[in-house]
């Protein structure tokens, strides 16, 4: 019998370390026999911690919010007696959330102790690089790679076959294969899930790309806040070196390659190229001009492949079952499957892996379990600070790199915020710009100063102070920033101001021309109103505004003056009588 | 040539063009002067003011400092939406600038005032928001030669890479991101309490007026309406073949009667050259040269006239310090000169000297000001002016420079050599001391030492000199820019190459590319230079021995002094 506990960052956060912790007590203490492992996120974050229990025939039992006051029941009832404890396993719709899916990148997620090498080994891991070393060589790898139609799953969409051939095509002799791990989408952690879960796979991914295109180092650039992935990597690369799957004569191939570690210090920005190889060279992690490209002089100016860990995740899979069998798999411009981090106003939320040209509808609705507490389905925001919204009409428009472009959001990392009816969608826009007006290196004018004055623009409007140049105003900057900005997070930026524009004009109106926020979330547009029924007149209101808003005699009802009213709240606890209220 | 000559297009017309390095350098070849705020040939290139933007055939905005020209390639620099984008951009520049132009001292040649001019800019709309920017950065006086006002910065990075990329000094970065990023030294320390070596050329590149030079022109013309003062002034030799730029003569003119003309005319009591004490020095250094080689002391001798050069041997190499020449600059050297020679005279009439030198350079303030140029309790240069400073005075005081009559210099320090008149350009200290050196002192020889790789405005020059004893061979080296010596040095220490005399100037091209002079590239330095070499040619007197003044001097004020009054010891020394 084994007992395999999710612990990736979510299962820990939920108390899987404290289930591991309950479950080896009482196997001890009872004298039982079982293994107790662990696994990364399955992805049903919704749902951690999730303990399976493997029985002795084989079959597989999943619990899920197994926190250690449950785990008794299950030692005593499943272990000792055989039965399972149905009330705490999955339920139907649960194992949907998983059965629904295609998995690539995140297949071993969850499934396998990524912290055991012959775990991943035992999946069929490093089966493809054996295919690569004995069996392939550099151009049949960048050919079938480039047949696959990968495209790069960190944001833009490159065509990942063609970057290697790039690179393979320089005439240096030092390359660089170079992982980017620097997640920073805000609601995005598919890469750390890989890392943290299933960090053989994309380390195999990366020495393919070392074979394919001739260099010889690698190096992970993985974001500080993620210690436990960083744990893992570390983990990972020493039984991979030991194994003789990476380091000098890869399995006495001739081939050598070693993987290094980066730790970045949390800047959005840093997920750009160039600014991360500059970051991973020491320097100010800013992006720089173009031409050169990173093919051309990458990480320390040599010719260097560049690409996310869902990329590299993909690798071994289209090695080990060619094109062609990748290719089934998605739609013809975009083969293949993503992984979507589903979060916000939704039922089920986590990760998730579905073909390319899924629909949206399929997402939320089916696998999402659609929106929380039976509400309307608003908008999505897609892409993080760089993507834009999607409405109901999108809903059933394929999630694939081209009809994202098309209706002006984009893939992004794979994030997706879904908002129910009582979302604002100013506040939302106002939320990722004030996120990438803080994450702007500051290099190019437009970035810096746009986003600042657009971010101040819309705070202007959601607390009240805005007119309706500010919405033509915002148009203006968003024009000029796209077209003009240095580098991608620039040209993105506006992108969530745009599309809720477009989409939620009246929205914006209502908060400059009528001052009033239709879903009520602008605080700044909130007014405290005195129920002039409920009051007693017993100043003690009055008493307690620091900004002396309020006025009236003893014993009828007062008045507020909201022109002077910072709306603090503290009348709001003051009344006795419940006769001040935020509307 | 014919095989390389590619075309582009450019608004609808067949441009040429070779190996430029990119499409900026074409399009202002054909006369279309592209704005651009952050882009300056000799650094490299930033991309960050997006000025410079062109339209391609498929209606690509690319910048055109970035993007190197290609073959059939069609762009127009003047579009609808790069009209537009340039605006949008220029107000976003200046709604978080500070808008203190009229007292400015950039006002009227400032980059962005001048684009904002260019564009129309009437009105700034980005600036109303609440959380606009507030003026409230804390200027940064600390520095005796520069000033530093975070609130006229537009974070283009001139001065980050002209500090950290070509003089190697990385006094200055920048700090945080975003709208908060900001340009300043380590910690936002005072700048005078970093490793700044003051060479200025950070305010030189400044297109606004975040970094200014300090002058501090009251306290002047304090002391010329001081009749108790004798304001006695030195004029550095670069400072002659600069100031006529400013006053629309030609480039690299030579305009020193004028200076001394203009000088006499805003109450200067005395006006004297430095290349005077230029003369002195190449005594002394090629004495104390001569010195070492002989006794076999440990080479390289450094020169030691450029005071941005000591200061970055003094943070970055003290270790080479004792091999720094001993000898004061020709500045400081005139201070104490000039101090102990009017002693007397002072002692008569009463009078105070104070001594004002007008110089190319920043860093001669920071040296003036050192503790090891006091002497009884005053500096032995009171004053140090820029060569823009000494056009400002002129300005205020109404004189028309064009109109100037030609006047001499006062004697007996406004006597001069050839030789000292070359300390201006890079390479000219050298070329003093090899004239010094050389036994053979005719015309025709010491014409010829120009083909010896002396001269020339590269950052490198390294050359072999054969003394006439027919055994010694001299290596020599003469650099500018600091983030050459520091080539050279790496080179040293690696054992790659030896020296036996190395010259050091901070500025590139020399004291005629210091950070006190009207602004020039490159070609305009050398225009200063060629100035210099043609004005060296037509002085009778060419090397320093000839300088019929210094065996007076030798014999009289300096006579068992010349120790105390010409050297110097830096703490860093020993």
């Amino acid at each position: 019998m084994k007992i395999i506990i999710g612990q990736g960052s979510c299962g820990i956060a939920s108390g899987a370390k404290k289930t591991e912790a309950e479950f080896k007590r009482l196997l001890k203490e009872k004298k039982l026999d079982a293994a107790v492992t662990i696994a990364g996120c399955i992805g049903s974050c919704y749902l951690e911690p999730i303990v399976d229990i493997i029985n002795d025939d084989g079959s597989a039992s999943r619990y899920v919010h197994m926190t250690a006051d449950k785990v008794e029941a299950v030692v005593n009832k499943h272990i000792i007696g055989k039965i399972p404890v149905t009330k705490y396993l999955i339920s139907e719709a649960g194992s949907a959330f998983l059965t629904k899916q295609t998995r690539i990148a995140l297949k071993n997620c969850g499934e396998i102790n990524p912290e055991d090498i012959n775990d991943y080994i035992t999946a069929g891991g490093y089966q493809a690089l054996k295919k690569a070393l004995f069996e392939m060589n550099g151009d049949a790898i960048c050919r079938e790679i480039e047949k696959a139609g990968l495209r790069g799953r960190g944001g833009g969409g490159f065509p990942t076959g063609k970057k290697w051939v790039q690179v393979r095509s320089q005439q240096e002799p030092v390359k660089y294969v170079v992982c980017n791990g620097d997640e920073g989408d805000p609601g995005a952690f598919m890469d750390r899930s890989v890392m943290e879960g299933d960090p053989h796979k994309m380390l195999e991914g990366m020495i393919i790309a070392g074979i394919a295109t001739g260099a010889q180092v690698g190096y992970i650039y993985v974001r500080a806040e993620y210690p436990l992935a960083v744990h893992r990597l570390q983990i990972a690369i020493a039984q991979a070196e030991e194994s003789g799957y990476l380091g000098e004569n890869i399995l006495d191939s001739g081939f050598s390659f070693s993987i290094r570690i980066n730790l970045g210090a949390g800047a959005f920005v840093c997920g750009e190229g160039s600014a991360l190889t500059a970051s991973i060279e020491g320097l100010r992690g800013m992006p720089r001009v173009k031409p050169p490209r990173t093919v051309e002089q990458g990480l320390f100016g040599k010719p260097t492949v560049l690409n996310n860990v869902e990329t590299f995740a993909h690798v071994s899979y289209i090695i080990t079952h060619g094109a062609e069998g990748y290719r089934k798999i998605g739609i013809e411009k975009s083969p293949g499957t993503k992984a979507f981090a589903l979060t916000g106003n939704v039922n089920n939320t986590g990760l998730i892996e579905v073909p390319m040209g899924t629909t949206l509808r399929t997402v939320i609705f089916e696998i999402g379990g659609g929106v929380k507490n039976g509400k309307g389905f608003k908008a999505v925001q897609i892409g993080g600070p760089s993507g834009g919204c999607l409405t109901e009409k999108h809903l059933d428009m394929s999630l694939d790199f081209d009809s994202l472009s098309k209706a002006g959001a984009m893939i992004g990392s794979g994030g997706l915020v879904v908002m129910d009816e009582d979302t604002c969608m100013v506040g939302i826009a106002k939320y990722f710009m004030n996120f990438t007006e803080h994450e702007s290196c500051g290099k190019c004018v437009p970035c810096r100063e746009g986003t600042h004055v657009m971010n101040g623009i819309l705070d202007d409007i959601v607390n009240g102070r805005g007119d309706m140049g500010q919405i033509d105003m915002l148009m203006e900057l968003a024009d000029t920033i796209t077209n003009t900005a240095l580098c991608g997070l620039g040209k993105t930026a506006a992108s969530p101001v745009v599309s809720t524009i477009n989409e939620f004009k009246e929205e914006y109106i209502a908060h400059v021309v009528d001052k009033y926020c239709p879903n009520g979330s602008c605080k700044g547009l909130k007014r405290v109103e005195i129920i002039e029924e409920l009051c007693k007149g017993c100043a003690k209101c009055q008493v307690v505004c620091p900004v002396n808003a309020i006025t009236g005699k003893r014993k009828e009802p007062y008045k507020i003056d909201w022109a002077k009213c910072i709306k603090c709240g503290l009348c709001l606890d003051s009344c006795n009588f419940s006769a001040i209220v935020e509307k | 040539m014919t095989k390389t000559q590619k075309y582009m297009k450019i608004n609808g017309e067949q441009v040429p063009f070779t190996n430029e390095k990119n499409i900026l350098s074409v399009v202002r070849k054909v006369g279309i002067d592209l704005p651009t705020l952050c882009y300056y040939s000799e650094l490299s290139v930033y991309g960050s003011c997006r000025m410079c933007m062109v339209e391609d055939q498929k209606g690509n905005i690319i910048t055109s400092c970035s993007t190197p020209p290609k073959n059939g390639m069609e762009i127009r620099t003047n579009t609808p939406r790069l009209k537009q984008y340039r605006k949008t951009i220029l107000r976003l520049y200046l709604a978080s600038h500070s808008r203190e132009c009229t007292t400015c001292p950039k006002n009227t040649s400032c980059k962005l005032q001048d684009l904002a001019i260019r564009y129309g800019i009437d009105e700034i709309k980005f600036d109303k928001t609440e959380k606009a920017y507030k003026n409230d950065y804390k200027i940064d006086h600390s520095s005796t030669s520069i000033t530093r006002n975070p609130n006229k910065c537009i974070q283009c990075g001139d001065c980050v890479r002209m500090c950290n990329e070509t003089q190697n000094v990385g006094a200055i970065d920048f700090a945080l991101r975003g709208y908060e990023l900001k340009v300043c030294p380590a910690f936002d320390m005072p700048l005078a309490e970093t490793e700044c070596v003051n060479c200025g050329q950070c305010a030189a590149v400044c297109p606004t007026g975040a970094i200014t030079v300090k002058d501090d022109v009251p306290a002047i013309w304090k002391a010329i309406f001081d009749d108790k003062k004798r304001v006695v002034a030195q004029v550095a030799p670069a400072v002659r073949v600069a100031l006529g730029e400013e006053f629309g003569l030609g480039d690299g003119e030579n305009v020193m009667p004028r200076i001394v003309a203009a000088m006499r005319k805003l109450g200067f009591d005395e006006v004297y050259d430095s290349s005077f004490t230029a003369d002195l020095t190449v005594i002394e250094e090629t004495n104390e040269f001569l010195n070492k080689l002989e006794k076999g002391e440990k080479l390289p001798l450094f020169t030691s006239c450029c005071p941005a050069w000591v200061k970055y041997a003094e943070e970055k190499h003290p270790e080479l310090m004792s091999q720094v020449s001993t000898c004061k600059s020709p500045q400081q050297m005139f201070g104490s000169l000039i101090k102990a020679y009017d002693k007397e005279r002072n002692e008569k009439d009463g009078k105070e000297t104070v001594v004002v030198s007008i110089m190319p350079c920043t860093a001669k303030k920071a040296e003036a000001s050192r503790e090891e140029f006091v002497t009884g309790g005053t500096h032995d240069v009171d004053m140090v002016l820029t060569t823009n400073g000494l056009a400002d005075m002129i300005y205020e005081s109404g004189i028309v420079f064009k109109e100037l009559e030609p006047e001499a210099l006062d004697m007996p320090f406004g006597m001069y050599t050839g030789a000292g008149l070359l300390f201006g350009v890079t390479g000219g200290v050298t070329e003093a001391v090899i004239r010094k050196v050389i036994k053979d002192k005719s015309h025709t020889n010491i014409n010829n030492i120009k083909f010896c790789g002396v001269r020339g405005m590269e950052g490198i020059k390294e050359f072999e000199l054969p003394l006439e004893d027919g055994e010694t061979i001299l290596k020599i080296a003469v650099v500018s820019g600091l983030g050459n010596v520091e080539k050279l040095i790496e080179k040293m220490n690696a054992g790659e190459a030896f020296y036996h005399f190395i010259e050091v100037m901070a500025c590139p091209g020399g004291c005629v590319g210091g950070a006190g002079q009207p602004f020039g590239l490159m070609d305009k330095k050398k225009l200063r230079a060629d100035m210099l070499y043609a004005s060296d040619k037509q002085t009778q007197m060419r090397h320093s021995d000839e300088n019929p003044i210094l065996p007076e001097l030798y014999n009289g004020v300096l006579k068992g002094r010349t120790h105390e009054l010409l050297h110097v010891h830096y703490p860093t020394h020993e």
